[in-house]
């Protein structure tokens, strides 16, 4: 009982060593039990918050799942039309060279309606960051097929798994623009365990870091879950993810300091 | 002796009991709870005294509904 005791008394604002940053409103998340997008929202905050950047800084909210995002993070935003977040983050950029600007947009929208626009902001190499998070499928419109869907996933367009003769292949839009010269940092990165969700951090820091350096363009992809897309509990479409997502989604830096990384055995292993 | 203590507390209003912080705790301090609260979802709670405040449920928690201490305390 005695231990017991000494463990409730250190509930004091002064033993604080992590809590939710003040930049996430307490507004209740709207994403389903276990969505990635929560923890990947808090990173992007904390980041921000460290850096001490937040009324330098504008975020894009696309269309999807993430909508609402303007509503969870207290920072300036804007919502953009479905997958035109990149062309408007590079108006924001160009008005005003001085401050962050960010898009954060999932799959549907970066990878398929908004190809052309994520293509030519790489290739013109704006000074922004895309955050891009990636769970193979359209969470938000009821689990439909997307262009990053794995060969033979189940979707609710492809209930019989995706076949690549008629619907193509899964589209790496990550290594797609890393080859672009205009794209500075790529990398993929995940945050479904607490070893992940700090390299995400890392990864989303530097990301922020090379803007102040008008370094180019920075894309932070994470692959994240969708429980209620891929019907599985949390833990274990986590588990899945790792299982299945992984392997072809392969996570690591994919171009630092503007040149290609060459994956070797050891890089892959990790 | 100094010993580190770590402690845990958890907005059970705003957990969606998901139950991913489980997977991600190192001592199994955290356990689903048999009531739900006022959304219907059972909830994530402490169980024992292991906790370190190492911070990885925290971290993992999609909803960032757990808040982390940490203290150095003196024992005998």
């Amino acid at each position: 009982m005695e231990d017991q005791f000494i463990k409730t008394d250190i509930l004091k604002p002064e033993n604080i060593v992590y809590k939710k940053t003040s930049l996430m409103t307490d507004k209740p998340l709207s994403y389903c039990p276990g969505c990635g997008h929560g923890t990947a929202h808090r990173m992007l905050m904390e980041v921000i918050d460290e850096m001490d950047i937040v009324d330098k800084t504008i975020g894009i909210s696309p269309v999807g799942c993430s909508v609402l995002a303007y509503d969870f993070m207290a920072i300036d935003m804007l919502g953009a039309a479905h997958g035109r977040a990149p062309a408007l983050a590079t108006a924001i950029k160009r008005m005003w060279p001085g401050h962050f600007v960010f898009t954060y947009q999932g799959d549907g929208d970066l990878a398929a309606i908004g190809t052309a626009e994520t293509i030519h902001a790489c290739n013109r190499g704006e000074n922004i960051t895309i955050i891009f998070i990636n769970n193979g499928i359209y969470g938000m419109t009821g689990g439909q097929m997307a262009p990053t869907t794995l060969p033979g996933m189940r979707s609710s367009t492809s209930p019989y798994g995706r076949d690549v003769t008629t619907m193509g292949h899964p589209l790496k839009i990550t290594e797609l623009v890393a080859q672009l010269p205009g794209v500075y940092y790529v990398t993929r990165q995940a945050v479904h365990t607490p070893n992940h969700v700090r390299k995400t951090k890392k990864a989303l820091r530097k990301a922020f870091e090379l803007q102040k350096e008008n370094k180019g363009l920075s894309l932070v992809e994470i692959v994240s879950n969708c429980n209620s897309g891929w019907k599985m509990t949390p833990v274990n479409s986590n588990k899945w993810m790792e299982d299945n997502m992984f392997p072809f989604y392969q996570l690591g830096d994919i171009k630092v300091d503007g040149k290609l990384v060459v994956k070797t055995e050891t890089s892959e292993k990790e | 002796m100094a010993k580190v203590i770590g402690d845990i507390a958890i907005d059970i209003e705003k957990c969606k009991g998901c139950e991913v912080c489980l997977a991600a705790c190192p001592f199994t301090v955290i356990a689903m709870s048999k009531e739900v609260n006022s959304k219907g979802y059972r909830f994530a709670m402490k169980v024992n005294n292991e906790c370190t405040g190492c911070t990885n449920c925290a971290l993992v928690c999609p909803d960032g509904v757990i808040t982390v201490y940490r203290a150095k305390v003196e024992t005998v």
